[in-house]
């Protein structure tokens, strides 16, 4: 009882937070808070397919720019995708499709959630860690498909004029029920069951476990959730391009992840706060940098060496992140 | 499609094929030991054809330059397991594998920084890109060599595989790391062995991408690591054999399908990822490996 | 003969060229303590992989309750009414000793995805069933002190029982054990033959076990086969097995290897 007054308490100060940001802070804290709330729902959920249910993936980039596509061209009114479609007409279809906000993330994500079914045949059938060199490969088929298929994509040169629908109240709240649903799962059977497949698949097995039902589960639980994460980035952005969603998106969450603690959805939401400030503190890094009075010039990339070095070092020494993979709560239990 | 081009096409896809194959064996080498996807494979061949390019730069001729490629790829491979993989032999597969990722990751992002991320012209030397006819074909000489050499560095690493004392040894470890170990036999050594020769033969096919495209960058690891991936699962994975069948397959499809069907010329670069998700569906073994994964109790 | 709860009917098992298995038989009958015995490589933990599926065998088959359960998916066994344990005790290794147990009532917490995400009341229900369910088995093994401890952080003895808990959660007919005195002092066998026993009959149990403690063997079954090479060398009572004279010798071999 205790707890279930405990939760409510935090849940309703996070949304009086939430509201009282949205009409109180000025537009670069929101545009900070913004982007902060869209890394906590994209890594949350990247963390139940790798920390939670173990199997490792490189998922995000590709799943969040399928959420960012559908989102946009839903979003987008037929009159000014005609407009907007330079190098050819856009497909019937794509003007056809419009939605309203909140079905145009959902329609996102159910279409990355989808393609995660499809993959998962493929890869979670056979043993090994196929799925770490499909989902790799599949961030950058679908930039290859995005620039061939200029009638639904507008090809390299991506959308924009995005309707600009996301704003903190949307994206804080949805951020929130992300860490609600992870936390559900986690504690429930299939968190379990997820749990045992990434300790020992064969012992799951021994005990009745559907493994490749509970990989598919975790894999399409996070793909929803990337895809509407990318539908938020999508419409906060107003703006996308196929060279968007490289590979650095996935590199950057894997940091989070791997910080807060595998399995951790606490400690991802930290570890989001810590790495999307480093990212900002270390912004420098990547411009031009004068030593001594001499002029070293510009560094494009010199952060995320840094940032892979960062992730190096953990892996050898902090393997468990800031909270392993217990959650936040579990330390105060065991303390009382 | 005349004679004349079907043969040209063929030679083409033989030197595409040979480049994927070189770096296949090494992914598939180290999978067999290790039970790792090497993500930082594909960025050893970048690091290769990168010090041969310099090397060359600075006046060394074109044959030294690439022992010079090869001596350091094969260094970055040795030290790349004995700092980062090493240590994590008892890990949970998933921090080798995150280990692996950071590995790559920092290399593109290293030679992006100290390089800059434009492509730089690749000058091979004159006999290489000569070009030759045969009837009515034109090809550059190169396109005959590097199969040939790919060839000839096949036979060196079956012979090493099967006729030496450290190549029943990695045969051995592949098998199963724990008897091997109880066997009295160096693992650490071997797995050593098996990082020289994948890096080396990483190098080896960097530079001959670098002589046919002819250009490098810091991220041309990315996509070819990816395809020659998919071409060590399409043999199956584990087979040295199966690395260069495969790497053979993809090349000659690359060439044929986009030869045949220019319109799909945009999708070149999925088609590995195609033939990975096939093989995964219908033969996971691939054409010519054994079940590396099945469930020991 | 239509009592035999598990029929081996003349299984061969090949790896590669090497037969583990040859031709072999025999019957289990329901409410039985039934031992598979052998020296090392003997194959007896690979009839163990036969019968729950994570092998197929060559040639044969395996009749469960009189249906053809050859080839049928690990998991879909567990289901049929057969839970087994592990030689080398395999417990999830981030879980708690309750979670670990849990595990083995995952098919009996018949809520759906969606469910458990919404937290609808049968989730509530069902969670509250299993979890009282597995205090009572914590309770019979004596464990119930350590259900919030990390399952890998107990004794070897006290892990056994978790391991046997948490296949017992699946609710089976059969159950196979895989040596599950290996490693244990004498005071710890003594305690696991007694909880075997009680559970056998509070569950309503047949049980296969492999053991290599011959004491215990000749303490447990009522019937064993002994495998040499893959091969049955023996069928019948402990008792007439410690004196024949194959099943001497294999053992013999087998001790002057070690």
């Amino acid at each position: 009882m205790k707890k279930i007054i405990r939760n409510i308490v935090l849940i309703l100060a996070t949304l009086i937070f939430i509201l009282y940001a949205q009409n109180n802070f000025d537009s670069y804290t929101l545009s900070i808070l913004n982007n902060i709330a869209v890394f906590a729902i994209l890594a949350l959920s990247y963390n139940l397919i790798n920390g939670v249910a173990g199997q490792f993936s490189l998922e995000p980039n590709g799943f969040v720019a399928i959420g960012a596509y559908f989102t946009a061209i839903l979003l987008i009114p037929a009159d000014t995708k005609i407009d907007m479609f330079a190098l050819v007409d856009p497909a019937p279809i794509i003007l056809k499709m419009h939605a309203q906000f909140l079905p145009a993330i959902i329609i996102g994500g159910i279409a990355a959630s989808l393609v995660a079914l499809l993959l998962s045949f493929p890869v979670f059938r056979v043993r090994g860690d196929y799925l770490a060199i499909v989902t790799l490969g599949f961030g950058f088929i679908i930039r290859i498909f995005a620039i061939n298929n200029p009638a639904y994509t507008n090809g390299a040169m991506g959308l924009n004029d995005i309707p600009s629908n996301a704003n903190f109240i949307w994206i804080g709240t949805i951020a929130l029920i992300t860490f609600i649903v992870m936390i559900h799962i986690i504690n429930s059977k299939f968190g379990r069951a997820m749990k045992s497949v990434r300790d020992d698949e064969d012992a799951a097995t021994a005990m009745g476990i559907n493994t490749f039902k509970m990989k598919t589960y975790a894999f399409m639980t996070s793909a929803f959730f990337e895809g509407v994460g990318g539908g938020l980035l999508a419409s906060m952005l107003t703006t996308i391009t196929p060279d968007q969603f490289s590979f650095l998106l996935t590199f950057q969450l894997l940091i989070i992840i791997v910080l807060g603690g595998l399995g951790s959805m606490s400690g991802t939401l930290i570890a989001t706060i810590l790495v999307m400030g480093g990212m900002e503190w270390l912004r420098f890094l990547d411009e031009n940098i004068i030593l001594f009075g001499k002029d070293f010039g510009a560094h494009p990339g010199m952060r995320m060496v840094v940032f892979s070095i960062l992730l190096i070092i953990m892996m050898l020494f902090a393997r468990r992140g800031l909270l392993g993979d217990k959650e936040i709560f579990d330390y105060f239990k065991r303390k009382s | 499609m005349n004679l004349d081009i079907f043969l040209q096409q063929l030679v083409n896809g033989a030197s595409l094929g040979s480049m994927y194959a070189l770096i296949a064996i090494g992914y598939t080498m180290v999978y067999g030991v290790l039970r790792l996807i090497n993500f930082a494979h594909g960025d050893i061949m970048m690091v290769g054809a990168f010090l041969t390019f310099f090397a060359m730069q600075s006046g060394i001729p074109f044959e030294a330059a690439l022992i010079i490629g090869i001596a350091g790829a094969a260094i970055i491979g040795i030290l790349t397991d004995k700092i980062a993989y090493k240590p994590l032999r008892e890990a949970p597969k998933i921090s080798l594998l995150i280990t692996a990722i950071g590995i790559s990751f920092f290399l593109e992002n290293l030679f992006t920084v100290l390089f800059g991320s434009t492509p730089k012209a690749f000058k091979a030397p004159e006999y290489l890109t000569k070009i030759f006819h045969l009837g009515n074909i034109y090809l550059p000489i190169s396109v005959i060599i590097i199969p040939t050499v790919t060839l000839l560095i096949l036979a060196i690493v079956l012979w090493i595989l099967y006729k030496t004392k450290y190549g029943m040894a990695i045969r051995a470890l592949a098998f199963d790391i724990q008897t091997v170990k109880l066997m009295g036999i160096d693992a650490d050594k071997i797995i050593m062995i098996v990082f020289i020769i994948g890096s080396s033969l990483a190098a080896i096919g960097g530079v001959f991408y670098a002589v046919s495209y002819p250009s490098i960058d810091p991220l041309m690891g990315i996509i070819v690591g990816l395809k020659a991936f998919a071409a060590a699962v399409l043999g199956g994975i584990g087979s040295v054999g199966g690395a260069v069948v495969g790497g053979f397959i993809l090349g000659f499809t690359e060439i044929f399908v986009v030869a045949m069907f220019p319109e799909l010329g945009g999708y070149k670069d999925a088609f590995a990822f195609f033939f990975l998700i096939l093989v995964l569906l219908f033969k996971p073994t691939g054409i010519m490996g054994q079940d590396l994964e099945r469930g020991r109790f | 003969m239509s009592d035999a709860i598990l029929k081996i009917d003349n299984i061969t098992m090949q790896f590669g060229g090497v037969t583990a298995i040859k031709e072999l038989s025999f019957n289990v009958q329901k409410g039985q303590t039934y031992g598979l015995i052998g020296p090392n490589g003997a194959g007896k933990t690979t009839i163990f992989n036969i019968i729950t599926g994570n092998l197929k065998p060559t040639k044969g088959f395996v009749f469960f309750e009189n249906k053809n359960i050859t080839g049928t998916k690990p998991n879909k066994v567990v289901y049929k009414g057969i839970a087994r344990t592990f030689q080398n005790i395999r417990l999830f290794k981030s879980m708690t000793v309750l979670e670990n147990i849990l595990i083995g009532f995952d098919a009996q917490a018949n809520y759906s995805y969606f469910e458990a995400i919404f937290r609808l009341p049968r989730f509530f229900k069902r969670e509250r069933e299993i979890k009282e369910k597995a205090y009572e088995l914590m309770k019979i093994f004596g464990i119930t002190e350590f259900a919030n401890t990390n399952a890998t952080a107990l004794s070897y003895g006290n892990q056994r029982k978790v391991e046997i808990a948490r296949a017992l959660a699946t609710n089976p007919k059969l159950l196979l054990l895989d040596e599950p005195a290996a490693g244990m002092n004498p005071k710890e066998t003594d305690e696991l033959a007694n909880i075997i026993h009680k559970i056998k009959s509070d569950f309503n149990l047949t049980i296969l076990l492999i053991e290599h403690d011959m004491k215990f063997v000749n303490r447990m079954c009522d019937q064993l086969t002994v495998l040499d090479y893959g091969a049955k060398i023996f069928e019948g009572k402990p008792a007439d097995a410690i004196v024949d004279e194959k099943v001497i010798s294999a053992y013999l071999g087998d001790f002057s290897h070690a």
